[in-house]
């Protein structure tokens, strides 16, 4: 009886029971219990997320996945925001776009991370996708404002737009005019990015006036200062605001009225941009302050006292995003007022400078370690670090996630004790037991890799440069880190032992770049066909790496695992072990 | 002329080569030379400007891949000029600390964070920190590359980066002191007609120009992007850069 019972039990009760499971790590575990969940699940997945584009192909999702409504997509690694990827080397969401538009007519929600789009692809958007709801391009480049145009233009229910970090080609200020008059349902809106001077102000208060669900507002630099109050005064309902240029000449007239509309917006919890902010007219935004859980003040350029005023007014701070103008008093300040801090990012001010130009050290991060219980997340640019540093702050925020500490010159040793500073990062991850994601710089040698592949059991994703002294140190966290993902290297002696020696840890990662390291093109020809699952990419500018003798390195390596075999779009400077130089266009 | 008065017209470019002494000198200097970067003495910027104008037209811009063979015969005057080059007052103030060698990637800031800064510290400040990425397309070639044109000092090194950049094509060079001479428009026909590739860029006022016709710095300050057209098309371009000065003056 009971037997019978569950044979006969409905898909819809199963489904219906998957849709309460949303993460992928479930769902992917849900469409492994047997092949009746399998397809159930695959039948009901409404959301995809694809760390590496070159990981897959279209075909194979779709054809697993017929019923997709977002899909999230991640293409350059994670080095070419510094530049160190090539243009042209690849991550187009084109293919991607054009098969969706195939299969899934009901897709709402494409969100991009360092793809290149181009306007073509954003026009088969707008066409393709009759209740397309949010288009998130971050880090993307590609594209222009055309493009843009075309997705306000066409798509009626779209909710957010959010082109964070991404090179946009500003033709014109005039495609927000595209949004038609009938346009309402707009809820979030980020064109921070947008470079040029033209932006039609009338255009866009008119937008922001006629979507009363707006709650995300961030503008972009071409904005000044004397605009903002009459959008904030549309939008009262704002949650998450960036400003413009916040730069004008003070005139209390013009201050009483951005004052007063900062203060009738009561849900503001979040504030950014301040491109080239005066202090003169930081007090408008006092009135929010006691409310603020994060704030972005990395465009700006006001320094102490008025740093440490203004953020000292913010006691519900969660994140906080600054120059290096705060200096460790205003950290100390900081650690001081904001007891809910969960996030602080610290930007150097003058990262060519030879001589720092601001009293920033490891004490105002130290200090920060001592008042902020609930610290997990930190990126912090300086120019002097000490283990008993490193020691205490581990000591203190055992529950910290994320780390990422970039001491301006390579090679930095401890200021103290002139050591590397392996022991100090050596007490992050012993104490840290949660950290997922670690950058590492200053004086490193192998002894620093011990200790990360001993203790960094949780760690995802790792940076490191300029460090170590040989293959040893890549063998200890290639063989150590039971949960890594994603590793990055620059400028580093590591070279093709460890390597080989680990490479079928490289199809449980999504990736590994190196880059001026100490890898041969035959130890890549050789990882490449003996593991089929991987793509090994060697990016060179300096022709065929055959052309070089067999001990010269490879000037850039990047490998990750696929079921989609080897990419077809690559370019000239890319080389796989299929290379076969004759066939080489000349 | 006309290029002279051009850069004497657009004045606000001129203020971000590194300070008003710097500035009068390049301004000087492009009033009265047909092609040479560097400053000084107007007695010894004549004699040099005169060997320069001849330079450039005699090497032809060696701009097509055939002719590296011609240039052996001119190398002699290239290399004397090359020293004259820089035995002249150089762009970067003394009195400052050397700008550090900048190591691609590093510090990992975001290139929209650099520029930032940059501008926000003032036009005064030495430029050598603030980096000046240019996209560089090249007519049939499927890819666009970025290059950042602080990591090099003259045209020269420029040409070469980018006939690296874009594998097989040649571009040739710029010539010697890299800075050509477009008054004389039947040569400048020749030129292009007997070139492979030519490279051009777009300024900030939005045209369209030959690379090269302007000192190095203010190429750097001014160039927004880089185009490598063939030189057929390129045609197209000379007499309207002229043009413009023309009517400038």
């Amino acid at each position: 009886m009971q037997k019978k019972m569950a044979y006969s039990f409905p898909d819809e009760v199963l489904e219906h029971v998957f849709s309460f499971i949303q993460s992928d790590k479930d769902r992917n575990a849900v469409s492994m219990v047997c092949k009746s969940w399998y397809d159930i699940e695959r039948w009901c997945r409404r959301k995809i997320f694809v760390g590496n584009c070159y990981a897959v192909n279209p075909r194979i999702v779709i054809r697993r996945f017929p019923e997709v409504r977002s899909i999230e997509l991640k293409g350059k690694p994670h080095f070419a925001d510094f530049n160190l990827v090539p243009d042209g080397w690849g991550g187009y969401v084109f293919p991607w776009i054009l098969e969706m538009a195939r299969a899934y007519p009901w897709l709402e929600e494409i969100r991009l991370k360092r793809m290149v789009v181009t306007d073509e692809s954003l026009e088969l958007i707008a066409k393709s996708f009759k209740n397309f709801k949010v288009l998130v391009l971050f880090s993307c480049e590609g594209f222009s404002t055309d493009g843009l145009a075309a997705i306000a233009a066409s798509c009626k229910n779209l909710r957010e737009l959010d082109l964070r970090d991404s090179e946009v080609d500003d033709l014109s200020g005039h495609w927000l005019s595209h949004f038609p008059e009938t346009y309402t349902s707009l809820v979030s809106l980020n064109i921070s990015c947008l470079g040029s001077d033209e932006v039609s102000f009338s255009a866009l208060e008119r937008l922001v006036g006629r979507c009363p669900n707006l709650r995300t507002l961030l503008l972009n630099r071409a904005v000044p200062l004397d605009k903002i109050a009459n959008i904030l005064r549309r939008a009262p309902q704002l949650v998450e605001f960036g400003t413009g240029t916040y730069t004008a000449e003070l005139r209390p007239d013009v201050f009483s009225y951005l004052a007063g509309a900062f203060s009738s917006c009561k849900e503001l919890r979040s504030l950014s941009g301040f491109w080239e902010a005066v202090p003169a007219y930081i007090p408008a935004i006092y009135s929010v302050c006691s409310r603020l859980t994060s704030l972005n003040l990395s465009f700006a350029t006001i320094q102490n006292p008025d740093l440490i005023k203004l953020v000292s007014l913010c006691p519900s701070l969660q994140r906080l995003l600054v120059l290096d103008y705060i200096e460790d008093s205003g950290l100390e300040a900081l650690a001081s007022s904001c007891k809910d801090l969960q996030e602080l990012r610290v930007f150097p001010s003058d990262p060519f400078g030879v001589e720092p130009n601001v009293s920033l050290t490891e004490q105002g991060l130290v200090a920060i370690s001592w008042g902020c219980p609930k610290l997990e997340s930190v990126l912090y640019f300086c120019r002097q670090m000490s283990n008993a540093a490193l020691v205490t702050i581990a000591q203190n925020r055992p529950n910290l996630t994320r780390f990422r500490l970039c001491i301006i010159d390579p090679k930095t040793v401890d200021y103290l004790t002139h050591e590397p500073l392996d022991v100090g990062f050596g007490a992050i991850v012993e104490h840290c037991k949660d950290l997922r994601r670690l950058s590492l710089s200053g004086l490193l040698t192998d002894r620093v890799f011990d200790y990360i592949g001993t203790y960094a059991k949780k760690l995802e994703m790792l940076s490191v440069a300029f460090a170590g002294d040989s293959d040893l140190g890549l063998h200890h966290v290639l063989s150590g880190c039971e949960s890594l993902r994603k590793l990055e290297i620059r400028d580093c002696p590591f070279g093709d032992k460890a390597l080989l020696a680990n490479a079928a840890k490289l199809e449980t990662m999504r990736s590994l770049w190196m880059s001026s390291c100490s890898v041969s093109f035959g130890a890549c020809k050789l990882l490449g066909q003996k593991m089929p699952r991987l793509n090994v990419e060697v990016i060179d500018e300096r022709g065929h790496p055959d052309s070089r003798p067999e001990s010269c390195p490879v000037d850039k390596l990047y490998i990750y695992r696929s079921v989609a075999g080897p990419r077809v779009d690559m370019p000239p400077f890319v080389w796989t072990k299929d290379e076969d130089s004759s066939l080489r266009l000349s | 002329m006309e290029v002279g008065l051009k850069m004497g017209m657009k004045g606000g470019g001129l203020n971000h080569v590194g300070g008003c002494e710097k500035a009068k000198m390049g301004f000087a200097e492009t009033e009265l030379r047909l092609g040479l970067p560097g400053g000084g003495g107007s007695g010894e910027g004549e004699v040099v400007r005169k060997r320069g104008f001849s330079e450039t037209v005699d090497l032809k811009l060696n701009l097509s891949s055939k002719e590296s063979s011609g240039m052996d015969a001119n190398d002699e005057k290239v290399k004397v000029l090359h020293k004259e080059k820089n035995l002249l007052p150089c762009a970067t103030d003394p009195a400052k600390p050397p700008a550090k060698a900048q190591v691609v990637g590093w510090p990992p800031v975001r290139s929209f964070r650099k520029n930032v800064l940059a501008t926000q510290k003032g036009s005064s400040e030495e430029s050598s920190e603030k980096a000046a990425f240019v996209k560089v397309s090249m007519d049939g070639a499927p890819y666009l590359r970025k290059v950042d044109l602080r990591m090099y000092n003259s045209y020269q090194d420029l040409s070469d980066a980018l006939a690296k950049m874009f594998g097989s094509f040649t571009i040739g060079n710029c010539g010697s002191q890299g800075m050509k001479d477009f008054m004389n428009e039947s040569k400048l026909m020749d030129l292009l007609n007997d070139s492979d590739y030519v490279p051009t860029y777009e300024d900030k006022d939005g045209d369209w120009m030959l690379v090269g016709d302007v000192p190095w710095e203010m190429f750097v300050e001014s160039c927004k992007r880089l185009r490598i057209m063939k030189g057929t098309e390129a045609i197209g371009l000379a007499p309207r850069a002229m043009e413009k000065c023309k009517n400038r003056s």
